[in-house]
């Protein structure tokens, strides 16, 4: 879609208007605001396995991807494996940053900010004492992530902060990543 | 016994329900001022006791009244605010029935009857002007703090003498938790703010205050049918300012400057561990970013209206200091927190309110204060009509237009007022 201002054409290729009808229109029937979002594991050998994600619920009914997406995941030789794959934490920075990303040219598109090029870099600190169980006062996931953007746009250095600052605020994964939330396993 | 019939039941004798008061007696409809108990009630009995209006005396402009004392640019005490809306109620003349708590309102065929602890009264309108601020809202997680930790409501803070000795952890930084954070951890006690979406705000800027600025540039001026979002203009929370006679800030930077150590918005509780968000280092920009944009806005202002010359020049206030990694939980079992302070924001009650104009969040369903419920008004709410809607100085306005809309209901509804 094309958003203009003062004569100039802004896309970034997102649906501003879409996602703000769906807005809309979702705030009058929240309960089609509800969606499951599901994922499907399958070990292969030693620590590699592979994920697949294809149905999820929504709208008030099931709902399924274009295609069947799989992801393989595994730990690096360091770790003895056979690296087929990223590691599970790897996924973990993988979901924060392509949630981060279309927030960021969501945002801009809202704003009339036209990009022309958005890069993150992350970085998850880790000290695997936790993991190993060498020492119980460490802590198994990260003790902190960094994600630094560079951002091509034309806009002013406070518009594009205030860019991946909006992101942030509306990113589900940030949101997952820096709040607890219940996790419940069960076995057959 | 037959109820008694007025014109216009105004529930609730504070500022708003004082200047819907004085509008309709300008146009001679008759009317009955609610009052569960005494003008000012809610300033008078649920306030703590170091509170002051947020707003300089002179900007508390009221129908047929303006600021005429020796120090406008004071900000008024409880106790001045109680005894400035007793006068004004006085001057109004307004038909005030104190110690008269509403019991319910209903709509019957055409009219509306409301029921009082001092007997039923029949209304062609109804004007709920009873308060943005009756309940404090607590989020449902307080039931998990330990019981070896008292819990308090700001409606039941009055001062840190209150408090046991030892820390406190104050939930939310808005006006009311910025202003207990900074008098707890004056008071001795080391306290812990947890901070989640805040509006950081100067009280001065470039030698005026900052609702000057709000005022002479027309932003509280600024109506609710020109936002694009007036959901979240409703719901913004309240800026961090104090009304303190020495004018000090009450920021992130100047409650860390004593000794306030900062968290992340409260997000859970667990075997008595309090768990803050990770978000705290973006809280702070979008805040830092918020705050410069209005300051843009007023620079941009002062330059255009020609006033810049005669003013400080513009500047900018140090970016929030937030440090590195801060702490994600806390024991509040191991005796360091003794107390923890709920500023986590009020809503109205209208309990007491049968008719069906609710939405599912529980809140009232109205276009500009006109409820949905014919003859049905709402007055003081935030962003109601301006951006001043809840400020003392918005309810003239409002009431203004909300009387002209309900003399021209009770025209079109039949007999004419009075």
């Amino acid at each position: 879609m094309m958003d203009t201002v003062a004569g100039k054409q802004v896309s970034n290729g997102v649906n501003v208007e879409a996602l703000l009808g769906a807005r809309d229109a979702l705030s009058k029937a929240p309960q089609a605001a509800k969606f499951t979002w599901r994922a499907t594991c399958k070990w292969m050998h030693g620590t590699h396995s592979r994920t697949s994600v294809k149905g999820y619920y929504g709208l008030g009914q099931e709902q399924s991807h274009r295609t069947e997406f799989t992801f393989d995941m595994d730990h690096p030789e360091v770790f003895a494996s056979e690296d087929n794959g990223a590691t599970p934490v790897e996924m973990v920075l993988t979901g924060l940053a392509g949630c981060l990303t279309a927030g960021v040219a969501a945002v801009a598109q809202h704003r009339k900010i036209q990009l022309r090029s958005v890069k993150a870099t992350l970085e998850g600190g880790m000290d695997i004492q936790g993991i190993l169980g060498i020492d119980a006062d460490v802590r198994n996931g990260f003790d902190g992530i960094k994600v630094h953007f560079e951002v091509d746009a034309d806009a002013t250095r406070e518009e594009i902060e205030a860019l991946v600052a909006q992101s942030q605020k509306r990113s589900a994964v940030y949101d997952i990543l820096t709040n607890p939330t219940n996790v419940t396993v069960s076995v057959n | 016994m037959r109820p008694i019939r007025t014109t216009v039941a105004i529930i609730g004798a504070g500022h708003a329900g004082l200047a819907m008061s004085r509008c309709l007696t300008e146009r001679s409809i008759d009317h009955a001022v609610f009052e569960r108990g005494e003008v000012a009630n809610s300033w008078k009995t649920e306030r703590w006791d170091s509170l002051r209006l947020l707003t300089p005396n002179w900007q508390s402009r009221l129908p047929g009244h303006a600021y005429a004392g020796n120090d406008p640019h004071g900000y008024r005490t409880m106790a001045e605010t109680v005894a400035f809306l007793q006068g004004y109620s006085r001057s109004i003349s307004a038909p005030v029935l104190a110690h008269t708590s509403v019991t319910s309102v209903r709509r019957t065929d055409d009219a509306y009857l409301v029921s009082t602890t001092q007997g039923e009264w029949r209304s062609r309108a109804v004007v709920l002007a009873s308060g943005a601020c009756n309940i404090a809202s607590v989020p449902a997680l307080a039931a998990g703090v330990p019981s070896t930790v008292a819990s308090l409501t700001p409606m039941q803070y009055r001062n840190p003498g209150q408090l046991p000795e030892g820390g406190v952890l104050v939930v939310g930084a808005s006006a009311t938790g910025v202003q207990l954070t900074d008098e707890i951890q004056r008071s001795g006690r080391p306290v812990t703010l947890a901070v989640g979406e805040h509006i950081r705000m100067p009280r001065r800027y470039r030698g005026r205050d900052i609702q000057w600025w709000m005022d002479a540039a027309g932003i509280l001026d600024q109506r609710f049918e020109e936002l694009d979002d007036l959901e979240r203009a409703r719901n913004v929370p309240s800026l961090q300012l104090a009304g303190y006679p020495d004018g000090r800030p009450v920021d992130l930077n100047a409650l860390t400057s004593l000794g306030v150590r900062l968290v992340g918005r409260l997000a859970g509780l667990r075997d008595g561990k309090a768990l803050f968000s990770g978000s705290l280092a973006n809280q702070a920009a979008l805040s830092d970013l918020k705050m410069n944009r209005l300051l843009d806005t007023i620079d941009y202002w002062a330059a255009r209206a020609g006033r810049g010359s005669a003013l400080e020049p513009p500047r900018r206030f140090a970016a929030t200091r937030i440090e590195a990694s801060p702490p994600l939980s806390l024991d509040l079992t191991r005796g360091e927190i003794r107390a923890v302070i709920w500023a986590t924001g009020y809503r109205p009650d209208y309990s007491w309110l049968h008719v069906p104009v609710f939405d599912r969040k529980g809140r009232v369903r109205h276009d500009g204060g006109v409820a949905d419920s014919p003859g049905l008004y709402l007055m003081g709410l935030q962003f109601m009509r301006r951006r001043k809607s809840a400020l003392i100085d918005g309810a003239g306005d409002d009431a203004r237009e909300l009387s002209a809309h309900l003399e021209r209901y009770l025209r079109a509804s039949g007999r004419v007022a009075a």
